[in-house]
């Protein structure tokens, strides 16, 4: 998608940031950079995209961009107005989605988006167009007459978005604006912002943690630690991995994630992760295949780059060396390996009329990594949230290490560590004091706890932030802060909710290094994620929709389900999707 | 979907706000608890609960050597509404049920009582348990009340007393005259029920918007901060009105309060208050972003001073000349003063219109403050 | 056994840190409770001085004289304007410039004089019944005394009557201070500490930690008593510090025991923190929890006798009162403070805080894991 023609080249840009600095000074703390001099510009009706690690400086830059935040320094232009001095005109152009969107939690979504329409000045005419086409994209058409504050996680992000997008603005500024959102949703979302470009001529400047997303815009703007790492067109990124990109694949007895692992700590490697069952690598050195144990790797053949792997040279050629991946626990979890470790049989949990679980059945093995798919609101939190005993069931029977955790003894519990898909540790309290409580809360004490968190303090890097209150922490780091709370106490079982929503491909790499690792070390561990390829560091998945299970099975299983005729490998969002469609195609038949 | 900057009317930014604002009044609880409940039931508690007067007060009577005299004093204190007479043996007895808290206070007729009054001079003995001092003093006034009441009609056998010169008390209580204390406490509910859903609640949903984030996406609409202000102030202005018409109807229907001033001043006066509450409300919001730090902020610079140095239930003329001089930077004072002389006097031009000034000029310091320090940032 | 006290022992630590941690949250804490002490201390009287009063001296003579300078010599009445005719009463009176006045009729030495009975008329402001009824209250003495002296003075036997010779117990001075401040320590402590339990769990739950929490291996009563214990550590801090304000500052003595005070503070603040926690159990959401504290806490300071005496309350609520931690400890702070009561007389009091603690924390307890959903 390029500028359109009739746009003049030298014509002000709507977006023209020059040297914008802030710095954050945190009372009795060192002072915080930022947004250390950053200068980019967007042109009208473009897609820029704003890529970088947490901390990396995307959400202050947004907000200054916004008029919320005040530089310290420099000069940001939007719309050709100067947004620091004054901000309101600004406001009454353009369209800001926070990345974590207040929606009124009291308030019905019709009443949110009315809200918005009103203080955005959509007239009737215009309301009568514009909120079914956006319910129809958020899926939130039957959801009207709910509170807000009662929907999932996914579909409160959907809901902010159509808040955003209740008329079309000049500039979109969007901060992460697909964090927690599923595939569908996503290629809907992204269908009506560029459809938004392409019609109305609008600019639009997201941050983003999915690189599959910057691929597709007009710009790109990389950003690591407050500067400008780099700035292109994705083309341009993508071409720095050119002749730098394999495929390995590994023999029959050897999981695509083993391999992964393996070649992800190999020298000269920048990147590697699972796709499709084989294993796509990123070398230092174009045209070099990577060096690898000859017992895993079969094959080894070049294949094209994309967005994903330029950056991820770049960023590794910024950042340095990886991060321990690997995480070594003292006492291993016991048992026979065989034996299973979770079970649920006919679970059913009803909230009032609607049934948010319906009958769904699995048996999770020890050592196992368990991931649940599913689409926003397909009763994938719910399930979680009864198999920690946080609700009871309304049917059937599930038991986590031979108990029901709602009525089973503390000890029970003391088997189990849980990351909460919010983050949900003391933001008031230092990292260090929040580590201390937990491991307090799982029973350690003395010589043993102060070797449990200093453990954690280097398995998690979390030395350097030690005194730091957790609750302003980048989420990066809040991230690593709820896993290493999680296993202070080495538990057995480890469940893991959207742990890796809105975190960088570099951390998300280490965190599926550190599950791989703790899987093989005993730990049964389960998970639910939105990042279809990371179902692939999986040994078994469901997919749900709608409270049922639409299908379980090894990731090779499921991706075969959706293999098409044209011999093309679905990869797994392509699978997912096809699941889900098919079964609602089917559910629609069916009401008919 | 139309392009461009379409930034609508301010007034219907206005109403949209103040819209989701009622909607969420009308979704919680606690509004309506704090709307409609407490002024009820504070209306309640201080009508019937609150009251001075004392009744049925046990009193210890030891008396020493029966006589003709101590029996009919004895009988008088029995007849009065105020005591319930509980005959002791011993002084020693006495005391023990007095530390006990069986009885509040000790009547003790000495042995020779009867004698000394024939002689002219008798002397009773009356122990209080002080610890509640308001409770004693009156038990103490009430017993020689009843016991100069006896001795006036019986002790001198029905021939008249001797004439001699005396002084007595001819007792006129204006504005209240049947000396009923609750329409003097009434008033007061009118100002807490104000107090709390102007500063308290106005400072908690605007921290509660900091909290959880639904600023950030709101600042950045076209809406702009006197919008914001106003709409926190229009909904929680109607709620104060509707506490006042709950208190004003009820006190008159439960209790008889009289208003005797003019409705609509007491309207205007109630107005420039909620205002002044508005304001102190908005501006501890703009300074604290803590839904824990407001209330207590809340609590410390409007409720407590509502109660305690607002002239509602402490007269503020019986207090250390410091402190009457810190009332005067509370409002609550002057909304009290105003309140209790419409109810009970009138339109007192020269008392009400310096009290109106003060709160409209302090409503207008506060509003000023709350647009000055109200701005559409974040950070 | 060991493992559950350490437990506790944590997540008591921690809840003190998150409430100290914050040096504007420690303020919080402490000062407002000094603060309001001094405050109410002053303010919290319903002893006058300094009343101002209107004369209306038609008499002139030397009896008037003397019975007006008996009424500015106690030290109570302060004459704000001397009238000349009764149609000037209503102003000063209307516009509260006196809170009464005083008139003396013509002819008052000439009664006095003819053995008579003399009157004098007392004009007092009905808006606050208080001031009035107590205002009177002196008058009445200070007439009387000066009736006595008159007749004394000329010449006359001592009346033949009945002399009331009043002795105060615990308070000889009958100061509304002196039992006004200890009744501080329930007040003040019970307001704060079931505020601050009902938000500790209401802004766990609004941040999702309890949720972490519940998952961890505390079961719902430790928790309980980790939530219910730093709240009453601070409620003991505040007290005590009100204790200190009383006796430092205000110079009242402390005549019972502190370990019996203090066990019973720990006995109420159990009951309080009961009752907050409750609360924050139904509540929603963290707005909830404080109004719903501020409700609950307004009653049960109107019906405790801080402020009226229970025993004026009709029947029905004073069996309601029952229910009022507060009304407990404000009798119990009374009694230890100032009567140097003993164990065996708060007895009752202390069984019936016992009773209260102990069906609102289990409650609590409960409705911490089956209030999820």
């Amino acid at each position: 998608m390029s500028p359109p023609a009739e746009a003049p080249p030298d014509a002000p840009r709507p977006v023209h940031v020059k040297a914008a600095r802030k710095v954050f000074r945190p009372a009795g703390r060192d002072p915080v950079v930022a947004v250390d001099g950053v200068s980019f510009s967007a042109p009208r009706s473009t897609l820029t995209a704003l890529v970088g690690p947490d901390g990396g400086g995307k959400t202050t830059l947004l907000r200054m961009m916004a008029g919320l935040v005040a530089p310290d320094g420099g000069s940001i232009r939007i719309l050709g107005f100067d947004v620091a001095a004054d901000p309101q005109p600004v406001h009454e152009r353009i369209g800001y989605m926070p990345q974590k969107f207040g929606l009124y939690e009291d308030l019905t979504v019709g009443q949110n988006m009315a809200l918005y329409a009103d203080l955005h000045g959509v007239d009737r005419d215009a309301r009568a167009t514009v909120f079914p086409r956006l319910l129809k994209m958020t899926d939130l058409g039957p959801f009207t007459g709910r509170l807000a504050g009662a929907l999932s996680g996914g579909m409160k992000q959907k809901l902010g978005l159509a808040c955003t997008l209740v008329r079309s603005p000049e500039l979109l500024l969007l901060d992460e604006p697909t964090v927690g959102v599923d595939p569908l949703s996503r290629r809907e979302l992204w269908a009506i912002v560029r459809q938004l470009v392409g019609e109305s001529g609008l600019t639009v400047v997201v941050s983003t943690s999915y690189l599959d997303e910057a691929a597709f815009c007009d710009h790109t703007v990389a950003l690591h630690q407050g500067r400008v790492l780099a700035e292109g067109t994705p083309a341009e990124i993508t071409a720095r991995a050119a002749g730098r990109v394999f495929v390995a694949t590994s023999g029959p007895a050897t999981p695509a994630r083993q391999l992964q692992a393996h070649l992800f700590q190999q020298p000269g490697v920048v990147d590697a992760v699972p796709e499709a069952g084989q294993v796509r690598v990123v070398v230092e050195q174009p045209g070099l295949p990577p060096r690898a144990d000859d017992a895993l790797v079969v094959a080894c053949t070049p294949t094209a780059p994309r967005y994903e792997d330029g950056f991820m040279v770049l960023f590794r050629a910024a950042v340095g060396d990886a991060p321990a991946a690997s995480i070594d626990l003292t006492r291993r979890p016991d048992g026979p390996a065989e034996l299973p470790v979770v079970e649920v049989s006919d679970l059913v949990r009803r909230f009032g009329d609607f049934v948010a679980v319906n009958h769904v059945s699995f048996a999770v093995r020890r050592g196992e990594i368990f991931g649940l798919l599913g689409p926003n609101g397909a009763g994938k939190s719910t399930t979680f949230r009864m198999l920690c005993g946080l609700i009871p069931a309304s049917g059937g029977t599930l038991r986590v290490a031979g108990a029901d955790l709602r009525n089973a003894r503390a000890e029970a519990r003391q088997r189990l560590g849980y990351v909460a898909q919010k983050f949900s540790l003391y933001g008031d309290l230092s990292v260090h004091e929040n580590l201390d409580f937990f491991a307090s809360a799982y029973g350690l004490r003395g010589k043993a706890k102060r070797a449990r968190i200093a453990w954690a303090k280097a398995q998690f890097e979390l030395e350097a932030v030690a005194r730091v209150p957790s609750g302003q922490l980048p989420g990066g780091y809040k991230q690593r802060l709820a896993m290493a709370a999680a296993l202070l106490h080495e538990p057995g079982i480890l469940f893991l909710d959207e742990a890796t929503s809105g975190a960088d491909p570099l951390a998300r790499r280490a965190f599926w290094g550190r599950i791989t690792h703790l899987a093989e070390q005993g730990v049964t561990v389960i998970v639910t994620t939105h990042f279809m390829e990371e179902a692939e560091y999986c040994d078994r998945i469901i997919i749900m929709d709608g409270g049922s299970a639409l299908a379980m099975g090894p990731p090779a299983e499921i991706r075969a389900q959706a293999r098409s005729g044209d011999g093309h490998e679905p990869t797994m969002e392509d699978a997912f999707i096809a699941i889900v469609e098919a079964a609602r195609q089917v559910a629609r038949e069916a009401a008919a | 979907m139309s392009s461009g900057p379409t930034p609508g009317s301010s007034l219907r930014r206005l109403l949209a706000l103040t819209r989701k604002e009622t909607w969420q009044i009308l979704r919680d609880p606690s509004a309506i608890a704090i709307g409609v409940v407490l002024p009820l039931l504070m209306l309640i508690l201080f009508g019937y609960g609150l009251s001075f007067d004392i009744r049925n007060l046990p009193v210890a009577v030891v008396v020493e050597q029966a006589s003709d005299e101590t029996t009919s004093a004895e009988a008088a204190l029995r007849l009065s509404r105020y005591f319930v007479v509980h005959p002791t043996r011993t002084m020693a007895d006495a005391q023990r049920r007095l530390a006990a808290h069986e009885v509040n206070a000790i009547l003790r007729f000495p042995p020779d009582f009867a004698r000394d009054l024939a002689r002219g001079e008798a002397t009773l003995q009356l122990v209080v348990n002080a610890s509640e001092a308001n409770t004693a003093r009156m038990a103490a006034a009430y017993v020689r009340g009843a016991i100069s009441t006896w001795q006036a009609r019986d002790a001198h056998d029905g021939h008249p007393a001797p004439e001699i010169p005396n002084v007595t008390l001819e007792q006129r209580l204006w504005f209240n005259e049947a000396n009923r204390s609750q329409w003097f406490l009434v008033p007061g509910v009118i100002v807490l029920v104000m107090t709390l859903i102007g500063a308290l609640l106005t400072s908690l949903v605007i921290a509660r918007e900091w909290e959880r984030g639904t600023f950030e996406a709101l600042f950045a609409t076209p809406v702009r901060r006197g919008e914001i202000l106003l709409s926190k102030i229009i909904p929680y202005f109607a709620m104060g009105m509707l506490g006042l018409a709950l208190s004003v109807v009820g006190s008159q229907v439960l209790f008889g309060v009289p208003l005797r001033g003019s409705l609509w001043l007491l309207v205007l006066v109630s107005s420039l208050y909620l205002l002044v509450a508005l304001g102190i409300g908005l501006v501890i919001s703009t300074k604290t972003r803590s839904q824990f730090l407001a209330n207590q902020i809340t609590f410390l610079v409007t409720f407590l001073p509502a109660t305690m140095l607002s002239g509602f239930i402490f007269d503020i003329r019986s207090m250390p000349v410091a402190l009457q001089f810190i009332t005067q930077v509370f409002p609550a004072r002057y909304f009290v003063s105003s309140l209790q002389t419409l109810f009970l006097v009138g339109d007192v031009w020269a008392l009400v219109l310096p009290d109106a000034a003060v709160l409209a000029a302090m409503a207008a310091v506060l509003m000023g403050i709350a647009y000055r320090s109200t701005h559409k940032r974040i950070a | 056994m060991v493992d559950t006290l350490f437990r506790i022992f944590a997540l008591i630590r921690k809840e003190l840190l998150a409430v100290l941690k914050d040096p504007k949250s420690r303020v919080t804490v402490l000062v407002p409770p000094i603060l309001q002490c001094l405050i109410f201390g002053n303010a919290a009287s319903y002893d006058l001085n300094r009343v101002p009063y209107v004369l209306l001296d038609l008499d002139h003579s030397g009896a008037s004289h003397a019975l007006v300078a008996a009424i500015e010599g106690s030290g109570v009445f302060e004459r704000a304007a001397t009238l000349d005719d009764a149609s000037q009463i209503a102003e000063p009176i209307t516009r509260r410039q006196a809170a009464l006045a005083v008139v003396i009729g013509h002819g008052f030495e000439r009664r006095l004089m003819h053995a008579e009975t003399a009157q004098v008329q007392v004009i007092t402001d009905g808006r606050n019944t208080n001031t009035a009824g107590t205002a009177q209250g002196y008058l009445g003495t200070i007439t009387a005394d000066f009736a006595e002296a008159w007749r004394a003075d000329h010449g006359y036997p001592a009346t033949p009557g009945v002399r009331i010779e009043t002795r105060a117990w615990y308070n000889p001075n009958l100061e509304t201070r002196w039992n006004m401040i200890p009744s501080l320590i329930g007040s003040i402590t019970m307001m704060m500490t079931m505020i601050l339990t009902a938000m500790s769990v209401a802004r766990e739950r609004e941040a999702g930690t309890f949720e972490q929490l519940l998952v961890t291996p505390y079961r719902p009563t430790e928790i309980m008593i980790g939530k219910a214990v730093p709240s009453m550590l601070v409620g003991l801090v505040q007290a005590s510090s009100i204790l200190l304000v009383a006796q430092l500052w205000f110079r009242i003595p402390f005549a019972g025991s502190y370990g019996l005070l203090y066990l019973c503070l720990v006995e109420f603040l159990a009951a309080s923190v009961g009752i907050g926690l409750f609360i924050s159990s139904i509540a929603r959401n963290l707005q909830q929890a404080m109004i719903g504290s501020v409700v609950v806490v307004m009653p049960f300071m109107l019906m405790s006798g801080l402020t009226t005496p229970i025993m004026t309350m009709p029947d029905a609520l004073q069996a309601l009162t029952a229910l009022n931690p507060l009304r407990y400890a404000i009798s119990m702070t009374r009694e230890i403070y100032l009567e140097a009561a003993g164990i065996r007389q708060l007895l009752p009091e202390m069984l019936s805080l016992l009773a209260i603690a102990a069906i609102t924390l289990p409650i609590a307890a409960w409705m911490f894991r089956n209030r999820m959903a």
